[in-house]
C-alpha cells in the first residue's frame, strides 16, 4: 500500500494537469477579471496606471500559482521553516531598511516592486505551524513545552507589524496562526487563557497606540462622531453601497468613487466601488465567487492525505476568509477600519503575491494529495 | 511498514476534520451575516443612501433674480436697474483667506471693519458658498482687480444689476431697497426659500408693499463636484425670473416739479384723480437719497437722517399726522346740513369769540366777522360759525360723517408705514383716553383742532370725495386698467340722480356709494368752497387762477401746535415771530377745475403758518401743473382703455 502511494510521487506530466482543480482555477480567474474592471473603473474608465499595473500583476502572480502547484507538496513541507524564516528576515528588513509611507514603515524596496513583507507572512506563519503541528504528536500537542514554539513564531512577526504601525495586518496574521493551532487541536482552554492575558494586557497595548489608531476604533463604535474627519470613510462607504441599490448606478457610473468621496477605493474599498456600480447583485456575485473559492480550499483540504496539508489548506482557507469578511465588513461598517485587502480584488503586488503563493501550495497539496510529506 | 505514528496520524486527521466542520459553520453564519448587511443597505435603506450620494453630488448655487422695475403713468421709469460691479469670494477656492485679504486692500477701498464682518460670514456659511466683498465698485477698482485676478484665487469678479432711483422726488413712496436683515428672515414667509446672499429687499414705501412680486423668481445653477469642491459638470440651470414690474398712477414730472416746489420745506403734496382715486403725485419733504441705501449705509449720512429735526425719512403724506384745521369745516358743515342740525341760510353773530361753558372760545379774526351764514362761513372760515354747528350738531354725528369720508383709518392698502390717525368721539374718548368728553372738546373738534389727527392724503381724499359729488373713491397708486370708467360713471350719476344708469356703464358693475343722504348739501359746500377761493374776502381769495382752466376751489386750514396764550393774542403776535417748533401747521386743500372737477389735492407745511399764506400758493401751482398735463394724461388712459 505504501508503495502504491509513493508511485504516486512520481505522476506523469498528463496526470498533474489532470488533477489541478479547474473550479477553483476558473474561479479565480473569474475574479481576477471582475477586479480588473473594476480597477478599470476605478481609473475613472481609462487604461491608466493602476489598471495596467494590476492586470500586469494578475497575470504574472495568476502564472506563478498555476507554477506553483507542479512543485511537490514535499518541497512545502521541508521548506517550511526555512520559509517562515526568510519572510521573518524579510519583517526585520522592514524595520531597519523599510519605506515609510503615510506614517507607516511597511515596504522594502526591491527595485522592480516595493514588497510588503508582512503580507508573505500571513501565509509564512500558516506554513510554519502546518508543518510544527504535523509533526506534533497528539500526546504532546497539548503539552506546555510544546506551545512554546508556536506562541514565539506566532508573536514574533505580530510585534514586528503592529510596531510598523499595521494594526490590521497584524490581527489578520495572528488570525491564520491561531486557526491553524486550534485546527491541529490545542485545547481552546490555552485559547481562553491567551485571550484573558490578552485582555489584560490591553490597556497597555491601547498606550502604544497611536492617536489615527485610536480614533478609528472610536470612530468605528460611533462613525457619525467626527463625519469630516475618521468616520468619513465608514459614512461614505456605506452611501456608495447603500446608493448602488439592487442593481447598481452602472459600470463607470458609480458617483461616489467617480467624484472621490469614496477614499481608497483601489484598495481596500474596491468592494464598495464594485457595489456602487452593479448593486446587491454585484455584491452578492464577489461573494459567491469567493464562497466558490473558499469552498474549493476547504474541499482539497478534505481530499488530502497528510495532516500538513490538511492544515495548510484549512488554514489558509479559513485565513482567505476571514481576509475576505473582515474587509467586507469593514466597507459594510461592521468592523472598524483596519487597512486589510480584499484578496486578488484589491490593487496591491504583495497581498496578490501572498495569496497566489497560498493558492499555490493549496493546489500542489491537490496534484500531490496521496503523497506523504515525510 | 506503517509508520507506529499512522493510527496516531488518522486520529489527527478526525480532529482536524471535525474542528473545520465547526468553522465552517461558523463561516457560514457569518457570510448570511455579511448578506444581510448588504440586504439591509441596499435593499431597505436604498432610497436613504441615494439620497445622501446626491447630496454629496451636487451643489446648488442661487442666483439673485433681476427686481421688477416700477414705472410712472407714463412709463417712465422711477424706480430702475443698473449694472454694477461687485466681488465676491467663494472661500473654499482661496488657500489664504488672510493673506488674500491683505492683497485686495491694496486693490480695493475695504476698511478693517468690513473685514471684521467677512470673516464672521466666512465662518458661517459653507465653503462653496461665495460671499460679497464689496457689492459696488468703480469702474476703475473693477479694471484693476481684473488686472491682479491671477493674484487673488478664489475672488470672482461679478457684473451684476442693483436698484437705482433716477431722481429722489418720489423717494417716500417708492422706499427704498436694502440687503436683508436677519430679522426680515424671521418675518417676512417669501423670502424663506428666497434668500441669496447679497439680495436686497423693499424696506419701505412701494418697495416694500409689492416686494413679494416685484422681487421675482430665484434662479440656480446645479453642478456635479467632486470630493474636493471642483465643479466636474453643469447639471441644471434656472436662470430665474426678473421680478414683475409695476406700473403706477404716478407722474414722474408732477413729482419732480412738486418737489422742486417744496425745497427746504417741511412739506406733504397729495394729488389725486376725484373719479378713480388715481394718485398722481405724492411728494413728501424734505426728501433722502434713496440710493444711498442700496449698497450699505453711509454711517454719517444716516446720522444727519435721524437728527435732522424736518424728518426726512417720514412719508408726512401717509405717516404724519397733523389735525387737520379749518379744512375739517367741510365736513362739519356737511354733517350739519345731513344730519339737519341747520339750513344753509341761518346765521350766526361773530363777534370775534365767543363764551361757552365757562371757556372763551376765539375766532381767528379778532374783530370777529358779524353775521355769518354756511357759505360765508366757509369762504371766511369763521371759527364762532363753526363753534355753533359744533355745539348743535355733536362730536358723534360728526365723528360719524368724517369716518366716512376716509378720516381715522388708512387709506392706502399694504404700506407699513401709513397711519391712521384719529377722529374723535365721546366712545372713543372713553376707550382711548378714558376720560368722559367735556362739551368745550366738540367745539375744538369743529374746527379740526383737539384730538383731531389725519394725513395729507386723507384731506386729500375727503376733498376728492366732496369734489366728485360725494361718491365713495379708493385711491390706488398701483396702475389698474378696472374702474378706470368710474369717471363717466360718476358724472352720469350727478347729471341724472335719479335715472337708472345706462346698460354700457353698467359693465364693469361695481357698487358706487354715495356717502350723502341729499346731493344737494354736497354741492353747498362745493360752492362755498368756491367762493373760499374765487370771491373777495376768501380765505385763499388772493391765491387764485381767473382762467377758468384751472380755477380751483379749496378751504384752508392752519392747525395749531400750541394755545396762543392771551397776553399773544392781546399783542396780536404773528405766526413769523414764533419760533419755527411753535408755528402752525399750514393746510390747503382744494379741487380743480371747478367747473368740471378733475382732481384734488392737499398741501400741507409744517410750522408754515397760514394756509393761506402758505400752503395755498403751492397747492395753485401743482394744480396749473398737473392740469396741463391732463390731456396727455387722459390720451394715455384712453389708450389704455381701448385694450381692456
Amino acid at each position: 500500500m505504501f508503495r502504491a502511494r509513493s508511485i504516486q510521487s512520481s505522476l506523469s506530466i498528463k496526470d498533474k494537469i489532470l488533477s489541478i482543480d479547474y473550479i477553483l482555477v476558473i474561479s479565480i480567474f473569474i475574479l481576477g477579471l471582475t477586479s480588473i474592471l473594476a480597477m478599470y473603473s476605478t481609473d475613472g474608465g481609462e487604461l491608466k496606471y493602476h489598471t495596467k499595473s494590476h492586470i500586469l500583476r494578475f497575470f504574472v502572480f495568476f502564472s506563478m500559482f498555476l507554477t506553483l502547484s507542479f512543485i511537490q507538496i514535499r518541497f512545502w513541507h521541508s521548506q517550511s521553516y526555512f520559509i517562515y524564516i526568510l519572510f521573518f528576515i524579510l519583517l526585520l528588513g522592514v524595520k531597519y531598511f523599510g519605506l515609510t509611507s503615510s506614517g507607516s514603515k511597511r515596504w522594502l524596496d526591491l527595485y522592480f516592486m516595493n514588497l510588503q513583507p508582512s503580507e508573505l507572512m500571513k501565509i509564512g506563519l500558516i506554513l510554519f505551524l502546518a508543518k510544527y503541528y504535523h509533526r506534533t504528536s497528539i500526546e504532546n500537542l497539548n503539552r506546555v513545552r510544546y506551545l512554546f514554539l508556536p506562541v514565539v513564531v506566532l508573536i514574533a512577526p505580530i510585534i514586528l507589524v503592529a510596531t510598523q504601525p499595521d494594526l490590521g495586518t497584524a490581527l489578520l496574521i495572528a488570525a491564520g496562526g491561531l486557526t491553524v493551532a486550534w485546527l491541529a487541536g490545542v485545547r481552546v482552554k490555552f485559547f481562553a487563557i491567551s485571550g484573558l492575558a490578552f485582555l489584560a494586557l490591553l490597556p497597555i497595548a491601547i498606550s502604544f497606540l497611536k492617536p489615527y489608531q485610536k480614533s478609528r476604533i472610536l470612530t468605528f463604535l460611533n462613525p457619525e462622531r467626527d463625519p469630516l474627519g475618521a468616520g468619513y470613510q465608514i459614512i461614505q462607504s456605506k452611501i456608495a453601497i447603500g446608493s448602488g441599490g439592487l442593481f447598481g448606478k452602472g459600470f463607470l457610473q458609480g458617483s461616489q468613487s467617480y467624484l472621490d468621496y469614496l477614499p481608497e477605493k483601489h484598495t481596500d474599498f474596491i468592494f464598495t466601488l464594485f457595489s456602487e456600480e452593479f448593486g446587491f447583485f454585484g455584491s452578492l456575485f464577489i461573494l459567491f465567487l469567493y464562497a466558490i473559492i473558499v469552498w474549493r480550499i476547504i474541499k482539497i483540504g478534505n481530499i488530502t492525505r497528510s495532516n500538513f496539508g490538511k492544515l495548510f489548506c484549512y488554514g489558509f482557507g479559513t485565513a482567505f476568509f476571514i481576509y475576505v469578511v473582515v474587509n467586507m465588513m469593514m466597507v459594510l461598517g461592521l468592523l472598524p477600519i483596519v487597512g486589510s485587502p480584499l484578496p486578488i480584488m484589491s490593487y496591491g503586488g504583495s497581498s496578490m503575491m501572498a495569496i497566489m503563493l497560498g493558492l499555490g501550495i493549496v493546489m500542489s497539496c491537490k496534484v500531490y494529495k496521496d503523497t506523504p510529506v515525510n | 511498514m506503517l509508520s507506529p505514528s499512522s493510527g496516531n496520524t488518522v486520529i489527527k486527521s478526525k480532529l482536524i476534520g471535525r474542528r473545520m466542520f465547526l468553522l465552517t459553520a461558523a463561516k457560514a453564519i457569518v457570510t448570511f451575516g455579511i448578506i444581510g448587511r448588504l440586504v439591509s443597505l441596499q435593499i431597505n435603506e436604498r432610497s436613504k443612501y441615494k439620497t445622501l450620494s446626491d447630496k454629496n453630488r451636487f451643489r446648488e448655487w442661487k442666483l439673485a433674480p433681476e427686481r421688477g422695475v416700477i414705472r410712472d403713468f407714463f412709463d417712465k421709469e422711477i424706480a430702475s436697474n443698473q449694472q454694477v460691479y461687485q466681488v465676491h469670494l467663494i472661500p473654499e477656492n482661496s488657500k489664504d483667506i488672510e493673506k488674500l485679504f491683505v492683497r485686495l486692500k491694496t486693490i480695493l477701498n475695504i476698511t478693517e471693519k468690513k473685514l471684521f464682518y467677512l470673516r464672521r460670514v466666512i465662518a458661517k456659511q459653507k465653503p462653496w458658498e461665495p460671499i460679497i466683498v464689496s457689492d459696488n465698485i468703480t469702474w476703475s477698482e473693477f479694471s484693476r482687480l481684473n488686472l491682479f485676478l491671477h493674484e487673488l484665487e478664489g475672488v470672482k469678479p461679478i457684473v451684476s444689476v442693483a436698484r437705482m432711483y433716477p431722481d429722489n422726488s418720489s423717494a417716500h413712496i417708492l422706499g427704498y431697497v436694502s440687503q436683508v436683515s436677519s430679522k426680515d428672515l424671521q418675518t417676512k414667509k417669501y423670502l424663506k426659500d428666497l434668500h441669496v446672499p447679497g439680495m436686497s429687499i423693499g424696506k419701505t414705501g412701494l418697495e416694500r408693499k409689492l416686494d413679494e412680486e416685484i422681487i421675482g423668481k430665484i434662479g440656480f445653477q446645479r453642478y456635479e463636484v467632486n470630493a474636493y469642491g471642483k465643479r466636474i459638470k453643469q447639471i441644471l440651470i434656472n436662470e430665474g425670473q426678473a421680478g414683475k414690474s409695476f406700473k403706477t398712477t404716478l407722474d414722474f414730472e408732477v413729482q419732480k416739479f412738486t418737489s422742486e416746489l417744496l425745497k427746504d420745506k417741511a412739506a406733504a403734496v397729495c394729488v389725486m384723480d376725484v373719479y378713480n382715486g388715481d394718485i398722481v403725485s405724492l411728494v413728501s419733504s424734505p426728501t433722502f437719497e434713496p440710493n444711498e441705501f442700496v449698497h450699505g449705509l453711509d454711517k454719517t449720512y444716516w446720522n444727519s437722517l435721524i437728527k435732522n429735526e424736518m424728518k426726512p425719512l417720514t412719508n408726512k403724506t401717509i405717516a404724519g399726522l397733523y389735525p387737520p384745521g379749518s379744512t375739517i369745516k367741510t365736513l362739519v358743515a356737511l354733517s350739519a346740513l345731513e344730519n339737519g342740525v341747520i339750513k344753509p341760510l341761518d346765521t350766526f353773530k361773530c363777534e370775534g369769540k365767543i363764551e361757552l361753558y365757562g371757556e372763551k372760545f376765539h375766532c381767528w379774526e379778532k374783530d370777529g366777522h358779524g353775521f355769518v351764514n354756511l357759505r360765508k362761513g366757509i369762504q371766511r372760515s369763521c371759527d364762532v360759525y363753526f363753534y355753533e354747528v359744533a355745539r348743535k350738531l355733536g362730536v358723534d354725528r360728526l365723528s360719524e360723517t368724517a369716518k366716512k369720508f376716509g378720516l381715522g383709518k388708512k387709506v392706502l392698502n399694504g404700506f407699513i408705514e401709513e397711519r391712521a390717525g384719529v377722529v374723535p368721539n365721546t366712545k372713543w374718548k372713553k376707550k382711548f383716553i378714558g376720560q368722559n368728553w367735556y362739551l368745550g372738546e366738540t367745539l375744538h373738534s369743529g374746527i379740526g383742532q383737539g384730538y383731531f389727527q389725519s394725513t395729507p392724503l386723507q384731506l386729500c381724499l375727503m376733498t376728492a370725495q366732496i369734489a366728485n359729488g360725494g361718491f365713495e373713491i379708493k385711491p390706488r397708486i398701483i396702475f389698474d386698467k378696472k374702474n378706470n370708467n368710474l369717471r363717466e360713471y360718476i358724472k352720469y350719476k350727478n347729471e341724472n340722480p335719479n335715472d337708472p344708469l345706462p346698460t354700457d356703464l353698467l359693465v364693469s358693475n361695481f357698487e358706487l356709494k354715495p356717502l350723502f343722504k341729499n346731493q344737494e348739501h354736497i354741492n353747498l359746500i362745493k360752492d362755498a368752497m368756491f367762493s373760499s377761493s374765487n370771491e373777495p374776502g376768501g380765505t385763499s381769495y388772493r391765491h387764485r387762477w381767473e382762467d377758468k382752466k384751472f380755477t380751483f376751489a379749496g378751504k384752508t386750514g392752519s392747525s395749531q401746535i400750541k394755545r396762543f396764550t392771551e397776553a399773544q393774542r392781546e399783542a396780536e403776535v404773528k405766526q413769523e415771530s414764533l419760533p419755527y417748533k411753535d408755528r402752525d401747521h399750514a393746510l390747503f386743500v382744494a379741487y380743480a377745475p371747478y367747473n368740471d372737477p378733475k382732481y384734488a389735492i392737499s398741501v400741507l407745511v409744517e410750522h408754515g403758518g397760514s394756509g393761506g399764506k402758505t400752503a395755498a400758493p403751492i397747492a395753485k401751482k401743482v394744480i396749473k401743473k398737473v392740469l396741463e398735463r391732463h390731456e396727455l394724461r387722459k390720451r394715455i388712459d384712453s389708450l389704455l382703455g381701448e385694450q381692456v
